[in-house]
């Protein structure tokens, strides 16, 4: 391996490092664990920058370009800055049936935040997401990796409290 | 026993550990299928009649048979379950997951020593972080137990056993965009043939099979097929997972016959919609199939029944319209998703459903022209069968085009009062 390789590879951490090779055991060829491989550096620093991006390419003996195809491809790869959690609202159909569109409105109403955005203290982030497979306790949303069900405007006034 | 994939699904706990997984018969199902040849294996499960339960219903064993077998066929063969539950209004595979994961676990080893693969993934979406904890856990106690590695109960079938958690794309349920995506690309559909059966996962022969269709084995090898034939009253065998969601009472999933009529499932399942509500129309199995009336409550939840008065079984998770809610803006909600989650890569699905998306958003807000009705009905012969490369735009022609015919005075409603006419 060429030393600019080595050096990118290196921005890595050994903890980042062993868990990517451990997922890339998994499969034919190293490149197989791509997706894992970007999950493993976002539990570490939250999202993926350009550096992470060309740092885990070279590991998985892949072009940045690709590996950015898969980046941009998926819905839970982030390659800007995210909030500690990311609350998730479900806005698929069963959800929308039963409010979600007014859940939205009332967790961007005690964060502050429109979806997209980030709270100014940098713990959450509001995306929408699609069908969470919860459906007969709609609405619903993730706030991390915790799932809240049943969700009504109270639940949402203790759950973010201002 | 008349609930076999949910009998371990109890309402005091939280899920089936391994040890009561075993105590009600757990892996007996295997030890009766490895005692046999992987060809036995798969007639029985031709015999059973058992087809998939992901929403396309082709029959299991018939996809099984294609693998290549014998002496001469690739030493490198893979079996993936296809975890991927992100059909809207669908909620089925996440139960059998979190509350039973051996299940899973033991139709993985059976599936795999049919077709003799020596490596298996599951596909998981990556919002299933229970599930995730959960099937890993039963994952790593079977191969504590020797269900998993070399050597399976000292045969010659040796299995390894993978969780891959996916990072969010509905298309990757498109079984060959799953493959692209498990080998780390974009998830885009490949062309067919060759059929992942022979040139699936990284070219390799590859069953991709649904959570629910693999759970149904391990009760087939262990109480037999007659007693799987004997489990519903129709033409179909075994049970289904059913669900309904919207405005009912008590929206739920529960394991039925199939062929059990969709309104005694709303009505005595579901205890029928909310007070001062009407149902007007349903989807039976997921997002990407035909609405039904009222009038089809007699149909069976089966799959020739439903194709019969023009829809799909599909995933038989039902999302259930009433009477207050717009099936025009029900629509819209639908293709906004199909829209988004289209992968880009075939030109009729990429720029059709925004268009579709657009028109509708058009109507709604009371600027559509009178033509735009006839554009939308075009749009579901030009999205439709055969004009793409998967069943995503095809399935998200379902919706639009049975509404198109069903509630087509809601759609002119719009056109003529610029807004929403009887709708709260």
């Amino acid at each position: 391996m060429n030393s600019a390789l080595k050096q990118q590879i290196d921005t890595l951490s050994p903890e980042e490092i062993e868990a990517i090779e451990k997922e890339a055991s998994h499969y034919e060829v190293k490149s197989g664990a791509s997706i894992e491989a970007l999950k493993i550096v976002q539990e570490h620093r939250n999202w993926v920058s350009d550096d992470s991006l060309k740092a885990v390419a070279a590991l998985l003996e892949m072009s940045p370009e690709k590996l950015e195809g898969v980046a941009t491809f998926y819905n839970l790869i982030y390659r800007k800055p995210v909030g500690n959690k990311v609350i998730h609202y479900c806005n698929s159909v069963s959800c929308w049936m039963l409010g979600a569109d007014n859940i939205c409105k009332k967790i961007s109403k005690q964060l502050g935040i429109k979806p997209g955005e980030t709270t100014p203290d940098g713990e959450y982030t509001l995306l929408p997401v699609v069908c969470l497979g919860d459906c007969d306790h709609a609405p619903v949303m993730l706030v991390g990796d915790e799932l809240h069900r049943d969700l009504d405007e109270s639940k949402i006034e203790s759950l973010f409290k201002v | 026993m008349d609930k076999p994939l949910t009998k371990n699904v109890l309402p005091d706990r939280d899920y089936a550990s391994y040890k009561n997984y075993k105590t009600t018969g757990g892996y007996e199902g295997l030890k009766n299928a490895i005692a046999q040849s992987p060809s036995e294996v798969q007639q029985i499960v031709k015999d059973s009649g058992l087809r998939g339960r992901g929403g396309a219903g082709f029959p299991t064993g018939l996809k099984w048979s294609f693998v290549p077998m014998g002496d001469n066929a690739p030493k490198q063969k893979y079996f993936v379950i296809n975890a991927d539950e992100m059909e809207p209004g669908t909620f089925k595979d996440r139960l059998l997951m979190e509350k039973d994961p051996h299940q899973l676990v033991e139709g993985i080893i059976i599936s795999s020593y049919a077709i003799q693969a020596s490596v298996a993934y599951i596909f998981l979406r990556g919002e299933y972080y229970l599930s995730a904890r959960r099937m890993q856990q039963a994952i790593d106690e079977a191969y504590d137990k020797g269900y998993l590695g070399k050597n399976i109960l000292g045969s010659d079938f040796c299995l390894e056993l993978y969780l891959h958690t996916s990072a969010g794309r509905y298309i990757c349920g498109e079984e060959t965009a799953l493959l692209n995506s498990l080998e780390g690309k974009r998830a885009n559909p490949r062309a067919k043939p060759p059929f992942p059966q022979i040139s699936g996962l990284w070219g390799k022969p590859t069953i991709v099979n649904n959570v629910e269709t693999a759970c149904n084995l391990p009760h087939i090898f262990n109480y037999g097929l007659s007693w799987y034939q004997g489990l519903s009253p129709s033409g179909s065998n075994g049970t289904k997972l059913v669900g309904a969601s919207g405005k009912v009472k008590r929206p739920g999933l529960w394991e039925l016959p199939l062929g059990t009529p969709i309104g005694e499932i709303i009505e005595e399942y579901a205890g029928g919609m909310r007070d001062g509500l009407k149902l007007k129309g349903f989807l039976p199995g997921g997002a990407s199939v035909d609405f039904l009336l009222p009038e089809h409550l007699d149909v069976p939840m089966d799959y020739e029944p439903i194709e019969k008065v023009g829809s799909r079984m599909g995933t038989s998770t039902m999302i259930i319209m009433d009477d207050q809610t717009c099936p025009v803006k029900m629509v819209l909600n639908l293709e906004q998703f199909f829209s988004q989650e289209s992968c880009g890569w075939c030109t009729p699905c990429r720029d059709g459903l925004p268009w579709v998306v657009t028109l509708l958003q058009d109507l709604i807000d009371g600027r559509g022209r009178p033509e735009d009705l006839e554009t939308l009905q075009r749009h579901t012969r030009l999205l439709g069968p055969g004009n793409t490369f998967c069943a995503l735009a095809p399935g998200a022609m379902g919706p639009l085009q049975s509404a198109l015919k069903y509630f087509r005075a809601d759609f002119e409603n719009y056109l003529e009062q610029k807004q929403a006419v009887g709708f709260n």
